[in-house]
């Protein structure tokens, strides 16, 4: 099934990436969840997302996986079900790679810019 | 071998090959979800605005309720699908891997319950 070393890092960093934003999902349905105790708690629990810089860089890594578990997982279902897929599975790869990479670039913006003094927008 | 290969010659039964078809179709629906969501609440919305009263204008449309259902539903399902997978590849012993799908299995139950009832009960309160 890996056919050169593309292929096996694509695999490895799909399994990576698909635990970690499980992991993620968890954590996530708690912070939802002490929506539950009204504004005050909530409020706290949100602007941790934003104030805590450590935050920004954590959600910037959370969104760069699930960014490439989609292209990649898009990658291995155009690999099955195109018959002549598979011969193209590393410029796929390389594809997925550079979807994710575009995808990031706005979202670094918004997120780490203000981490490096760039105003992006006001909160 | 492919996943389904793998997993027919694992398993000899059907169920290795929907759960084949569980991923594609649901990791299709989700691409659609996950980003989406990601998309709302850090492009469209500064990640500064999200915060109860955004949630509490969203949550005011059953869409929005809806959407996050499905997106829970599928993001947990193929999620925990795809961990036991992971789990039968690096636990050897049996007893263990038994071990490591009922804690698998309880936390997405406990968890799923737990996010469906925020999404369904939820009712803001004035600020
Ligand atoms: C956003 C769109 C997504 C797509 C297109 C997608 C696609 C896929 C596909 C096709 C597979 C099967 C890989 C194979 O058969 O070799 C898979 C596996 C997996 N996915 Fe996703 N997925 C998505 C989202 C998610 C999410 C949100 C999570 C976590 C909650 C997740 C966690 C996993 C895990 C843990 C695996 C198993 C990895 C392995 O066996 O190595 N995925 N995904
Ligand atoms: C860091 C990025 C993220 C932020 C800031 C964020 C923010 C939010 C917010 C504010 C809500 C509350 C309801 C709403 O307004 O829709 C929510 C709910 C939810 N999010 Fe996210 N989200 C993020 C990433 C993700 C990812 C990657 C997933 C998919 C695995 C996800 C899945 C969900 C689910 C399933 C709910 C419903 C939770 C429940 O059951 O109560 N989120 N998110």
């Amino acid at each position: 099934m890996y056919r050169g070393r593309e292929g096996m890092w694509a695999w490895i960093f799909h399994r990576v990436s698909g635990i970690g934003v499980l992991l993620f999902l968890f954590i996530h349905i708690v912070d939802t969840a002490l929506i539950g105790w009204g504004p005050g708690v909530y409020n706290a629990v949100t602007s941790i997302y934003h104030e805590w810089t450590i935050f920004r860089f954590l959600q910037f890594t959370l969104i760069a996986a699930v960014l490439y578990h989609s292209f990649n997982g898009l990658r291995v279902i155009v690999i099955d079900f195109w018959p002549k897929g598979y011969k193209y599975q590393r410029q796929l790869f390389y594809g997925a790679m550079a979807l994710t990479v575009l995808a990031l670039i706005p979202t670094g913006y918004f997120l780490l810019g203000p981490v490096f003094g760039i105003e992006t927008r006001q909160g | 071998m492919s996943l389904a290969e793998r997993a027919v010659a694992r398993r000899g039964t059907n169920f290795e090959l929907w759960s084949w078809y569980y991923f594609r179709i649901s990791g299709v629906l989700l691409l659609f979800l996950a980003l989406g969501h990601v998309y709302i609440v850090h492009i469209l919305t500064p990640i500064e605005q999200v915060n109860y009263a955004f949630v509490a204008a969203r949550y005011a449309k059953p869409f929005w309720r809806t959407y996050d259902l499905l997106l829970l539903l599928l993001a947990m399902s193929h999620g925990v699908n795809g961990m036991r997978l992971v789990l039968h590849d690096y636990i050897r012993s049996r007893p263990w891997r038994v071990f490591a799908y009922s804690v698998l299995y309880s936390a997405a139950l406990i968890f799923t319950v737990l996010g469906a009832l925020v999404i369904v009960t939820f009712q803001p309160v004035p600020e």
